[in-house]
């Protein structure tokens, strides 16, 4: 018999959550390897390195345009995992639930998190469930792990960028921050934008296989592209000067940021990734992009700069260039 | 100061009209307007409309524009 | 989208440079000529374009009191902190003001400490939370210029015809002529021109700002916040020098007519009455501010006493940024002690002032093919 709604004893370590387990959360991860329930999975995996990885998950709301906090757990450890040359195999997937939340929402969650397991190759190979009393979690709150295999003789990205390096974006910004925030309560919002909650494996091996060098490579998340380029010319590395009119942003995404007063290059993706790559070999690295599924928007929005040192630099619609700053705090909806 | 942005009157109900601006809409108060219209430009600000836009006077400063680029030179275009 | 790509015209703005330049060129005598902009919204989209690397060295760009979070003095953040510390308290504020420190704390660390406040976007949003929570105290932190007291104004009228009897509003409501006004007659830096708001003007229009040209022979001009916009209203105080006849010209009459918008002054007349206020950085002018009148007065709470002035550290030179006497970089705290994570003065609270415009866009450089 399945209950409507997480109940402390769920998460007692119980009769309710062996239910819990079996009833509900192995139906949508049928496997032998976790029907016997061990307490850890054995992977076999082939000689070379690993990548490992984790990530919690506490979006609010959690289910948005374009998906739910399911997807983005497991994209999102994917993705961090793709990023650095690995390919993703075997997920973890620690859930906490709040007291009360509808089994109905819990299905569709594990669901989502199946799907996008699937679509990224991987297998969810272990996990743990908590209950904590209501108020204590805004609804749910996931921790995924990754590994990933990095195949001996793989190009790994790393290496100093040089002056004249390229830096790409593998398609349009801000639609996973905008679509959350459309849907966040008290902004009322009507828009179509929905995230770009996608797994970058594909994207990140096209780039690594086109390019000789790729001194940095990653996904565009918290903060947006403004706080992961300031990342790649944190201390004294060199500069990246981007064209303003380079960046590709939707025109939903920027009607959203002229309403509200927001900066799209600091809003998160969940389906994008930049990379700077050697100027000889950046043609065939946006040309094998905009052939991968998921990055058909590429474009190249800058180059590594020779004037400037260790800066982002925009170079405006108007020509003049100004700094493109870290985010500082969450962006909030402002008046003026 | 006063971020405020211009929009499309869509729909009015009352006091109340929703508006939308490249694919974004909103609800806003239209009781500072005088006499507005579905199809109306307004300028938002703070979840109200604030003043109509108005695109004659919109165009006269793009025709101002174009002008100087005549004066300038033959290459130039303002885009519309 | 409409009534913003087409006034962002890269072209067009190069051409409006090359003609101030021009302009500048045949001035009698060749002087530095300061200009200042009273509007935060200008002072982002100057920084945000880089507009003064387009203007020739002569022109000088000042950033004057035109932001409202950073003229909101710290006794309205520990007024605003005090009411949401009572019983049931609901804090309601424009994003703006949540990281803004009082003289202890902000709201954003005020929420760590289990007071209950919500962003919203527009006062309305707030009457919402009060219908819905009948039995909770929900005040509302009504900071702005005249481009937002019209809206507070028709809030007000809401609350009362649906008998939200629970919404009041702390009125931190300011205008800006009185401020205007103090800013000419103090030591300050000698002006030549103003760009004047362009949305404070879309309710007020452009009759207040007359005494400007008439009194003490500064060229101003009413502009939008486009950079074709911005550049067409240095344009029109270039060539009023060059004419020598000081007026108040209005670049953007899509949005903002000669008389302003009637029907938004009544709606504040209505609700509100003209008070002393006490504006950060610039000290008390007298009947600057907005207050509730009395027969709304079940609609609001009273605000902190217009003469006790903000708290502002030792060091900090707000005052003389806001005047325009000195640069945000020549102030010893800017970019040290002073940043926007963790702003010390008025000028760099809002992402709109002087400093914090300054600090997160740098200093405008040429561009360079």
């Amino acid at each position: 018999m399945t209950e409507e709604r997480i109940k402390l004893g769920h998460g007692s370590g119980g009769i309710l959550t062996r239910r819990l387990i079996e009833e509900t959360l192995l139906r949508f991860f049928p496997s032998e390897r976790l029907a016997t329930l061990p307490d850890s999975a054995w992977l076999d995996l082939p000689g070379g390195r690993l990548a490992f990885t984790t990530d919690s998950y506490v979006v609010d709301p959690i289910f948005f345009p374009g998906g739910d906090i399911g997807k983005l757990a497991v994209f999102g450890t994917v993705n961090d995992l793709a990023v650095v040359g690995a390919l993703p195999r075997f997920i973890s997937c620690a859930l906490i639930l709040e007291e009360g939340l509808p089994m109905a929402d819990l299905e569709t969650i594990l669901a989502s998190m199946k799907e996008a397991a699937d679509a990224a190759g991987v297998e969810v190979v272990t996990g743990d469930t908590k209950v904590v009393p209501r108020g204590k979690a805004d609804a749910v709150f996931i921790n995924t792990a990754g590994v990933g295999v990095v195949p001996e003789g793989s190009s790994l990205p790393g290496g100093r960028a040089l002056p004249g390096d390229v830096v790409i974006a593998s398609g349009p910004l801000g639609d996973h921050g905008a679509a959350v925030l459309s849907k966040r309560e008290g902004l009322s919002l009507g828009s179509s934008v929905e995230s770009d909650c996608a797994p970058l494996t594909a994207a990140a091996q096209a780039v690594l296989r086109n390019a000789a060098r790729v001194p940095f490579m990653r996904d565009l998340t918290r903060g947006g592209l403004a706080t992961v380029l300031n990342e790649a010319t944190a201390g004294d590395a060199p500069a990246i000067l981007l064209r303003e009119t380079a960046i590709p942003v939707r025109e939903e995404v920027r009607s959203i940021c002229e309403l509200l007063g927001l900066d799209a290059l600091y809003l998160a993706c969940e389906g994008r990734l930049a990379a700077i790559v050697d100027p000889e070999n950046a043609p065939a690295v946006v040309d094998a992009l905009r052939a991968t599924p998921g990055a058909e928007g590429t474009c190249v929005i800058g180059e590594v700069s020779a004037h400037y040192r260790g800066e982002v630099v925009l170079e405006t619609q108007l020509g003049t260039h100004r700094l493109l700053q870290m985010l500082s705090g969450e962006q909030l909806p402002r008046i003026c | 100061m006063c971020w405020a942005v211009p929009a499309k009157i869509v729909e009015i109900d009352g006091d109340v009209g929703k508006v939308e601006l490249s694919g974004t809409s909103r609800q806003v108060g239209l009781q500072l307007i005088a006499d507005p219209h579905v199809g109306d430009y307004v300028l938002i600000h703070a979840g109200f409309a604030i003043q109509k836009v108005d695109e004659e006077e919109a165009h006269k400063t793009l025709d101002l524009l174009a002008e100087m680029f005549e004066a300038a030179g033959p290459n130039h275009e303002v885009r519309r | 989208m409409k009534f913003v790509d087409e006034f962002r015209n890269i072209e067009a703005a190069r051409e409006l440079a090359a003609g101030i330049g021009r302009a500048v060129d045949s001035l009698p005598d060749a002087r530095r000529l300061r200009f200042m902009e009273v509007c935060g919204g200008h002072t982002m989209a100057i920084h945000r374009f880089g507009i003064p690397h387009l203007l020739p060295d002569v022109v000088e760009l000042l950033s004057g009191p035109g932001c409202p979070v950073c003229v909101t003095p710290t006794t309205y953040l520990d007024r605003a902190l005090e009411l949401g510390r009572r019983d049931g308290a609901v804090l309601a504020t424009f994003g703006d003001l949540y990281r803004v420190p009082g003289s202890q704390s902000s709201l954003e660390d005020a929420v760590a400490d289990g007071l209950d406040v919500r962003v919203v976007y527009s006062a309305t949003d707030a009457v919402q939370i009060a219908l819905e929570a009948p039995e909770r105290e929900v005040i509302f932190l009504a900071i702005g210029f005249e481009t937002t007291a019209p809206g507070t104004a028709a809030t007000i009228r809401q609350a009362r015809a649906e008998g939200a009897g629970n919404f009041r509003v702390l009125s931190g409501h300011k205008t800006m002529p009185p401020a205007l006004k103090a800013l000419v007659d103090s030591p300050s830096v000698a002006l030549d021109g103003l760009i004047l708001p362009g949305h404070v003007s879309t309710i007020i229009g452009t009759e207040p700002y007359e005494f400007l040209a008439r009194d003490y022979g500064i060229a101003c001009c009413v502009t939008g916040f486009e950079p074709t916009d911005v550049l067409l209203g240095i344009l029109s105080l270039v060539r009023q020098l060059v004419e020598g006849k000081p007026r108040v010209d209005n670049q953007y009459r899509r949005a903002a007519r000669d008389a302003g918008n009637p029907l938004a002054r009544d709606a504040v007349a209505e609700v509100f009455e003209p008070a002393d206020s006490q504006w950060r950085g610039l000290g008390m002018i007298p009947a600057s501010g907005l207050a509730v009148r009395a027969e709304w007065q079940e609609h609001s709470v009273d605000p902190p006493d217009p003469d006790v002035p903000s708290q502002e550290h030792e060091v900090c030179r707000c005052t003389e940024v806001l005047r325009g006497l000195v640069r945000p970089v020549e102030c010893p705290l800017f970019g040290k002690a002073c940043t926007p994570d963790s702003p010390v003065g008025a000028c760099m609270v809002s992402s709109e002032g002087a400093c914090a415009a300054s600090y997160k866009y740098g200093e405008a450089r040429r561009g360079h093919d």
